[in-house]
This record gives C-alpha cells, sequence and structure tokens, in this order.
C-alpha cells in the first residue's frame, strides 16, 4: 500500500490561501496564507483563544471556513465545505493527534492502533496488526498492545494516539497542544517521540505551549494573534528577535518562568 | 364483622396453575412489544438527533406522543378506536404487543439519543481524523459506546414495561392480570390472588434484573 506521491519535492502539502472563519460574529480566523512543504516541522504558538487550534483544525475539516482557498496534498477543501470525497481522501492522508488524546476506550490498545488501517484502507487484520506491532514497539507500548486505554498512564495514552494516526501512514500530521492535558513528568516522552517523528522527515504542525521544544524542532514558528497571523519565521528569529510587539510580549510572558 | 380473617395459603397456591397461563401472553406481549420498540428507539433517537428538520421534526412529534399520553389510552385506541378505522377487527395481542413498542419506541428514542449524545465529541473527532466515515464512525466507535451506557435505562424501560403490560386485562388478553381477575370472579379469594399475581410480576422483574446486573459485573455496561 504505497501512496502515489501526487505532489513532487517543492509543491506544498498545505496550502491556505486568505482562509476566513467566522463563528457567528466572532471573526476566528483572518486572511490566513500558509503554505507547508514535504518535510517541514512547523510550529504555531499563541495565546489561548488566538485561533491556532482552529487554524489546524481546518486542514482537515474538523472546522468548516468561510472564505478563501485550502489545499491539502493536492486536494480542495471547499469553503462551508461538507463531507465531500475531496476531504474523506484528505482525512486518509492527514493524522492527527488530539489534547485528549481521543482514545477509543472500548477498544485495546491493538484495536485502537487496527481499526482505521482495517476499515479505511482495507489491509487485512495480519497486515494492520504487523504494522500496529511495529508502531507501538516504536513508541515504546509495544508491552501493552491488549490493554485498554483507561490503563495507561496519560503519557502512553498520547502515543498509542501517536501510534495511530501514524498507522494510516499519513503524508502529514497535526499536533493540537498534544502534552497540554499531561501531567508534567509525562511531557517529555510524548515530546521524544515527536521529536523522533520530526527527524525522520514527517511533515509537522504543531500547536503547542513548549517552547523549548518548538525552537529545538521547527523549521518554522508562526505566531497567530487574535486570528492573524502577525510574525513567522525560523524559531531563532521568532524567539530571539521578534519584530512585532504582540509576539514579544507574548514571549516575554511565556518564557519568563 | 368476621375480625379473624384468615389467609388461605391453599386457596393462594391452587390459583397457580391458572395464572401460569398467563404468563406466557405477559412475556410475549413484553417482550415482543419492547423488541420492535427497541427498533423504533433507535431509529427516531437517532433521527432526533439529526439536524436536518424534516428528519427531526417528526421523531419530536412521535415521542411527545407517544410519552405524553398513557399507555392504556394507547391500547384502547387501538383495540377499539383503530378496527373503526381500517374495519376489520384487531386481534387483542397484537394491539397490546403494538401498544408497548410504539409506548416504549418512545422512551427508548430518548434513551438512544441520551446514549448517543453522552459520547465525547472528540471521539467522533478522533474517527473522521482517521478517515472514517461518518457512518463507519459512528457504528464502530460512537454506537458500542453509547449502547453500553444505555443498557441500565433499557432494563429500567423493560421493567416498566412489563408492568405496563398488567394494564392490557380491559382488551381482555389473558395476560397474568387478567387470568386472575378470572379466577377471583369464581374463588372470590382477591387477596391471595393478587397476592400471587404481584408475586409473579416481581419474579418477572427481579430475573431481568439479575440478567443485568450480571452484564454489569462482567464489565459489559457502563464506561
Amino acid at each position: 500500500m504505497t501512496h502515489e506521491k501526487s505532489t513532487s519535492g517543492s509543491d506544498p502539502i498545505v496550502r491556505m490561501d486568505k482562509v476566513n472563519k467566522h463563528f457567528g460574529s466572532l471573526h476566528v480566523l483572518k486572511d490566513i496564507d500558509l503554505s507547508v512543504s514535504p518535510g517541514e516541522v512547523v510550529v504555531i504558538i499563541g495565546a489561548s483563544g488566538s485561533g491556532k487550534s482552529t487554524l489546524i483544525r481546518c486542514i482537515n475539516g474538523l472546522e468548516e471556513f468561510q472564505q478563501g482557498y485550502l489545499e491539502v496534498d493536492g486536494s480542495p477543501l471547499v469553503p462551508h465545505g461538507k463531507a465531500t470525497q475531496a476531504l474523506q481522501k484528505i482525512r486518509t492522508e492527514v493524522g492527527m493527534v488530539f489534547q485528549q488524546f481521543n482514545l477509543f476506550p472500548h477498544l485495546s490498545v491493538m484495536d485502537n492502533v487496527t481499526l482505521a488501517p482495517m476499515k479505511v484502507r482495507g489491509w487485512s487484520r495480519d497486515d494492520a496488526t504487523e504494522t500496529a506491532e511495529r508502531l507501538l514497539e516504536r513508541v515504546g507500548i509495544s508491552d501493552q498492545a491488549a490493554k485498554h486505554p483507561e490503563q495507561l498512564s496519560g503519557g502512553q495514552q498520547q502515543r498509542v494516539a501517536l501510534a495511530r494516526a501514524l498507522a494510516m501512514e499519513p503524508r502529514l500530521m497535526l499536533f493540537d497542544e498534544p502534552t497540554s492535558a499531561l501531567d508534567p513528568e509525562m511531557i517529555g516522552e510524548v515530546l521524544d517521540a515527536m521529536r523522533e517523528l520530526a527527524r525522520e522527515g514527517m511533515t509537522m504542525l504543531i500547536v503547542t505551549h513548549e517552547m523549548g521544544f518548538a525552537r529545538e524542532v521547527a523549521d518554522r514558528v508562526i505566531f497567530i494573534h487574535k486570528g492573524e497571523i502577525t510574525e513567522e519565521g525560523p524559531p531563532e528569529e521568532v524567539f530571539d528577535s521578534p519584530q512585532n510587539e504582540r509576539t514579544q510580549s507574548f514571549l516575554s510572558r511565556v518564557l519568563k518562568h | 364483622m368476621d375480625v379473624t380473617f384468615q389467609f388461605d395459603w391453599q386457596a393462594a397456591f391452587a390459583s397457580i396453575p391458572f395464572l401460569l397461563e398467563g404468563i406466557p401472553y405477559t412475556l410475549l406481549i413484553s417482550f415482543g412489544g419492547l423488541a420492535i420498540g427497541f427498533f423504533i428507539g433507535i431509529l427516531f433517537g437517532l433521527l432526533r438527533i439529526s439536524r436536518l428538520p424534516w428528519l427531526k421534526i417528526p421523531a419530536v412529534a412521535y415521542i411527545e406522543i407517544f410519552r405524553g399520553t398513557p399507555v392504556l389510552v394507547q391500547v384502547l385506541f387501538i383495540f377499539y378506536g383503530l378496527p373503526q378505522l381500517l374495519g376489520s377487527p384487531i386481534n387483542a395481542l397484537v394491539a397490546g404487543i403494538a401498544a408497548i413498542a410504539v409506548n416504549s419506541g418512545a422512551y427508548i428514542s430518548e434513551i438512544v439519543r441520551g446514549g448517543v449524545q453522552s459520547i465525547e465529541r472528540g471521539q467522533r473527532e478522533a474517527g473522521l481524523s482517521l478517515g472514517l466515515s461518518r457512518r463507519q464512525t459512528f457504528r464502530y466507535i460512537i454506537w458500542p459506546q453509547a449502547f453500553r451506557r444505555m443498557i441500565p435505562s433499557l432494563g429500567n424501560q423493560g421493567i416498566i414495561s412489563i408492568k405496563d403490560t398488567s394494564l392490557f386485562s380491559v382488551i381482555g388478553v389473558g395476560e397474568l392480570v387478567r387470568q386472575g381477575q378470572v379466577y377471583i370472579a369464581t374463588t372470590f379469594n382477591a387477596l391471595e390472588v393478587y397476592l400471587m399475581v404481584a408475586l409473579l410480576y416481581l419474579a418477572i422483574t427481579l430475573t431481568l434484573s439479575l440478567v443485568l446486573r450480571q452484564l454489569e459485573r462482567r464489565g459489559l455496561v457502563g464506561q
């Protein structure tokens, strides 16, 4: 099951062109332009409520947007998008890790990981299990495959969630504050798994408050303020000499401690 | 006045064989009605959740009408009223099953709705984000979890519907209460016979409770 490389090396995997989103009278995303190249790791930072989660949730259609153009891996998503075929295709190529893990509590760890490859990609149970074993091994949970999610720690659950998303062999991974619901001592193990994924060349779009991690792993950092991208650049530039005063005040608040 | 009334155990026991003849009808009406009611409940419970008004409004109307009127009136309407419309009589057993079906169906619709809506939004999002269709997400992720949460309420509704069948003595189905009434008409042992009738209902409902508790203990229910 190798997927066709529909995009050559330099074509972006994600292209957003003047994307706008409203929640009633609230203008959540304002003219978002964003392009992510294959293999790139982009970290999105900003205060809570700034729209950073909404932005990445638009990419796999968990949120609709009202104006603009959004293309993922060559498939266009239209404004007011409903569950179109393009959206379905995008979701099979884009993995997501959520703040609350969202593992399926009624399924074992193994079944959590094999469900989508079997039902969506049509893999046999043997193939799906083999892939799942390899991925669980990679995130360090191979001995817990028969357990149910509730028997695992938060850090372990999030690593299973990562394995579950990777089992679909995505071309792009979205991370929506993957460590925000974790106890401090478990943040490291999840970040390590993500770090390794980045090293292997996965294209990643990460919303996080872990600034140290962002500085280390990101190729590019994007700062969002009130639904607008107000600063964008390599981590050294954004963190060490931010140009925008919003970015400056945000960073001075989060980097102080 | 005879103040030293003696509870006649012999008369009580003597009535049992005759009362037992009513049990198959009670069970048939209860479980037949509930089985149909379960399918009605799934269908209307899911329609009730729909965002499309032309699906949602009929479901709301059905639920409100059959939850808001007495099951006794419903069975009288079906047994005496509908034949005038149809021009042919309806079998009392069929009328009883139909009444339990539409009545429990309305309650079960709400149980289904509550169960499905109790599943965290993130579960659906996780399913969709993995590329599962909405249908697959419902079938493999939402429904199995919702159903486990629904079981205690479904058991409760089962017990209520079993007891509701006692009202159907009025249309002459030979269920438990009807059998009791017929028996008392010849022996006048109301105290003894109704106590036996009550105990037989209790035997049925306690059995159901035990089965449900067993399911719960095996971890098949809840969470």
